[in-house]
Order: C-alpha cells, then sequence, then structure tokens
C-alpha cells in the first residue's frame, strides 16, 4: 500500500500522472513535465513535498546534540528562523542523509529529512540521542504537509494565496522561515529560482494548495522537480551521494565545517581519507541523453554520471559526474551512452539560476 | 486513448501501418508516448540495414528514460523520418503521424501476426492492472 499526502485528492482532480516514489504515491506531472519545469523558471509552480518530513528536536542541549550529529556547523544559526543546509554523516564519513536545519529557539530547532530516508534517519538521531545521553525529545511531524512554491512570481502567488501576509514573508532572506498564523513559511527551495517552502497543517493542505492555484500558480510534479534542481546543480540523495560516497567527493565541501573543533561523527574519517574524486558538471556536446551510471572515461581514468537528464533550459543534456581529480572545467570527456562513446564538456555547476543559462 | 482500427500493433508498444506498396511505416503508440512523456531524443536506423523480428532497432528518449523502438518484422530499414530526429516532441503531438521508419518486410505474412487495434487495447488494459 503505498503512502498518500494530504494532498493526493488534490492531485487525482488535477490529472496527474502518479508513481511510486519511493513508496509515496506522488505526481510526476500534470501532463508535460517540460512545461510545468518552463513554469518555474519563467513565472510560478508549485510542488506537493509533504512526503519530506520534518522533525522537531527538542529540549535542553540541543544547540550542543547537533553541534555532534551534523556535518555543519549549527553555531551559523544565530537567530530563530535561520536555516542551515548540511549533511549527517556516518561515522566512515559517508553520507547518511542531507537535510535543511531551522533554527528556532535555543530548546527547538526543526530538521526536514528526505523521505526515502526519513526512517533510518531517525533511527540514527534516536540511537545518537540515547547514547550521547542528550535526553531530548525527537518528533516526526507527519501532521504537517509542505508545499514548494517556486519561480520568480512565488512572492506574488504566496501574497496572493495569504492575503495580508507580505509584511512578515516579503523581508525575509533565503534560507530564513517565519511563523504566519499556523504556518511556518521558509524562503528555501529546490530548483535555483527565488521561492518559498511552507510547512502546513495537513488538515489545512488543500484549501491552500487551491488558493495557490487560485492566485496563478501551476502544479509542478516530480519530474519538473529533478530536472530544476538539476539544472540548479544541486544534489540529490541516493544519486549524487550517499553512504558509501564522502561529501568532499560530492561536491558538498562547503557544508563540511573543519575549521571548528567541533567532534562531529564522520570528521575522524574525513580528516584521513585520501580525496581522489570530484563531483563535476558535463554538458553533452554530441546528440543524445545522458544518465545515471553511465561510464565516464577522462585522461586519468574512470568515473561515472551520478545524475543525468535534458535540460529543457538548455535544450542540450547535462548531468552531474563523480570523477577522478584533476579534470578541469573545460576539458572534454567521452562517455558510454549505450554502444556510442559521446563527447562531453567538462562545467563548473550550477548550469542555470534565476532563469539564465550560466554555461 | 487513441488507438486507430486502421494500424497494427507490436506487444511492445509500436504501430505499423501496410502501405499500398507493402512497406510499413513504423511509429510508436499513443499509449507509449504517454507513459514515455516529453520526448526529447529520437535515434532511426540506417536505411539499408536489415533487421530481424524483435530486434533493437531505434531509441526515443523522454526526459525521464530511454526507450528502444523494436522492429516489428524482420526486413530491411528503406527510410528513416529526419523530421522527428530533429523534432521529437511532435511524437508527444502527433504520434500516428509522426512516423519514425519505413520497411521492406522479408514476408509480408509475417505482419498478419500482429495485433490488431482490439488486441492492442487489450494488451494495454490488461498491462493497467
Amino acid at each position: 500500500m503505498l503512502k498518500q499526502t494530504p494532498l493526493n485528492a488534490a492531485h487525482r482532480e488535477l490529472g496527474a500522472k502518479m508513481v511510486d516514489f519511493g513508496g509515496w504515491d506522488m505526481p510526476v506531472n500534470y501532463g508535460s513535465q517540460i512545461e510545468e519545469h518552463h513554469a518555474v523558471r519563467q513565472a510560478c509552480g508549485i510542488f506537493d513535498v509533504s512526503h519530506m518530513l520534518p522533525v522537531d528536536v527538542k529540549g535542553e542541549g540541543v544547540r550542543a546534540f547537533l553541534k555532534r550529529l551534523v556535518a555543519n556547523n549549527v553555531d551559523k544559526l544565530k537567530t530563530p528562523g535561520k536555516a542551515l543546509y548540511s549533511c549527517m554523516l556516518n561515522e566512515q564519513g559517508g553520507v547518511i542523509d542531507d537535510l535543511i536545519i531551522y533554527f528556532m529557539d535555543e530548546q527547538w530547532f526543526r530538521i526536514v529529512v528526505n523521505a526515502g530516508t526519513a526512517d533510518k534517519d531517525l533511527a540514527w538521531m534516536q540511537h545518537c540521542n540515547a547514547e550521547w545521553g542528550a535526553n531530548l525529545s525527537l518528533t516526526a511531524r507527519r501532521d504537517l504537509a509542505m508545499i514548494a512554491i517556486q519561480g520568480p512570481q512565488a512572492a506574488a502567488v504566496l501574497h496572493g494565496a495569504m492575503p495580508g501576509s507580505e509584511q512578515t514573508t516579503e523581508g525575509l532572506k533565503p534560507f530564513n522561515a517565519v511563523n504566519v498564523g499556523e504556518m511556518f513559511v521558509a524562503r528555501t527551495g529546490y530548483t535555483g529560482e527565488d521561492g518559498y517552502e511552507v510547512m502546513v497543517p495537513a488538515k489545512s493542505a488543500s484549501f491552500f494548495w487551491k488558493a495557490l492555484l487560485e492566485a496563478g500558480a501551476k502544479p509542478a510534479g516530480l519530474g519538473a522537480r529533478d530536472t530544476l534542481r538539476l539544472e540548479a546543480g544541486m544534489n540529490l540523495y541516493g544519486q549524487d551521494m550517499d553512504e558509501n560516497a564522502s561529501p568532499l567527493e560530492s561536491g558538498l565541501a562547503w557544508t563540511v565545517d573543519l575549521k571548528s573543533e567541533r567532534d562531529f561523527v564522520g570528521r575522524k574519517a574525513l580528516e584521513t581519507s585520501e580525496i581522489t574524486r570530484q563531483l563535476v558538471g558535463l554538458v553533452l556536446l554530441d546528440k543524445g541523453v545522458l544518465r545515471a551510471h553511465q561510464k565516464v572515461h577522462t585522461r586519468h581514468g574512470a568515473g561515472e554520471i551520478t545524475s543525468g537528464t535534458f535540460s529543457p533550459t538548455l535544450q542540450q543534456s547535462i548531468a552531474l559526474a563523480r570523477i577522478p581529480l584533476g579534470i578541469a572545467p573545460g576539458e572534454e570527456v567521452e562517455v558510454e551512452v549505450r554502444d556510442k562513446k559521446l563527447q562531453a564538456k567538462v562545467v563548473k555547476y550550477p548550469f542555470v539560476r534565476n532563469g539564465k543559462a550560466l554555461i | 486513448m487513441n488507438i486507430p482500427a486502421d494500424l497494427k500493433y507490436t506487444k511492445s508498444h509500436e504501430w505499423v501501418r501496410v502501405e499500398p506498396d507493402g512497406s510499413l511505416t513504423v511509429g510508436i503508440t499513443h499509449h507509449a508516448q504517454d507513459l514515455l512523456g516529453d520526448m526529447v531524443f529520437v535515434e532511426n536506423p540506417a536505411p539499408g540495414r536489415t533487421v530481424s523480428a524483435g530486434e533493437e532497432c531505434a531509441v526515443v528518449e523522454s526526459v525521464k528514460a530511454a526507450s528502444d523502438v523494436y522492429a516489428p518484422v524482420a526486413g530491411e530499414i528503406l527510410a528513416a523520418n529526419a523530421e522527428v530526429e530533429g523534432s521529437p516532441e511532435k511524437i508527444n503531438q502527433d504520434p500516428y503521424g509522426a512516423w519514425m521508419f519505413k520497411m521492406k518486410p522479408v514476408n509480408a505474412a509475417e505482419v498478419a501476426g500482429l495485433l490488431d487495434a482490439a488486441g492492442y487495447k487489450a494488451l494495454v488494459e490488461s498491462e493497467a492492472h
């Protein structure tokens, strides 16, 4: 039996094509994935991301607990509502999950984890809570739905759907959140566009979803979410990194804080391991489509594509690939696609930000 | 679901039109393009190539996935449609107009063994359950 979000009926009403996404019955598109992609780059699209799980961690010493639990440093979070992207590592330095941590107050942080890893994450956090004698309460918030409102017109759509919210949400800086009535509104996203991710009580989710549509948003499915995040150069857990990959070989060194003296889980392993690979962007020069797991040949040896797709914005195929160190942007590599070897160029990513091509 | 009555079909979701001269025109069905979603790449077989029945001879790729297209019967490729290679989205817009390749069957009788519209409809419905 597939799990359903509070918006399941709303998706079916819109004629969504539903798929099994890691055990969840989710909309992959509502007609055309490419049109939904362009709607987000040019106007505003909304996504049901209620399959992701907010976990509230509460109690005395929660900050100290998180300083040990995750690779980024929650001491960067000083004002309530501020958000931080981080990896949660295992002792071997592999990535258990990537997540966003919100600072609510000194007794309460909120962590949003991926859907497919939610059970594993919770179990690990509970394990650490007990092992370290932290004595915190961890609460999975399945009573909250989450809707992402993304695109250059996201602010106008949000205000249209929540009259009176302009004052509180307009000045909201990227990676900051605020409570608006019963909603938790964060200026975050996974598309490379301006936008918000809003947590709303499950019982109010359909009403809010419809208000967003009436305010001019176009519903967008997980298909467009994937092409948008890849153009934006954002990692996808399970593809671009996992428990067997170091964040330092996954383009995530910027999220690992090795400057502070903290003894976080995985630190020793990261500091003693040899880095031999890097995550790079690829643009296909020949015709075709790059896909995950295709083999990449470079002058320093082989690598592999971790995520690949056709970029609707660039009208050519793009990918993230893990390849040996020493291959620089501008160099050409070969990718095995079926029985052919196709030429691709190594580039710096992101590929697209705020509606504009960067390569 | 759009399944024209005057065409033949394969279990792998190609449609086949028998032309007056006995040659075959091949494309992918409305159902196939609907499953795959927005098309972004088409690779057709080279004219002159001989293929056996069920042989992988073309590729269509949507944003979502790559899918092989199979020769419905044994024969020789006569022509490939460059228009769908240049504009793969035509397969979404008009799957029965946007043909992929034409071929000459080795044995015309083999074509009679393909599914008719009713048989293909039953196949699609059975796959949905």
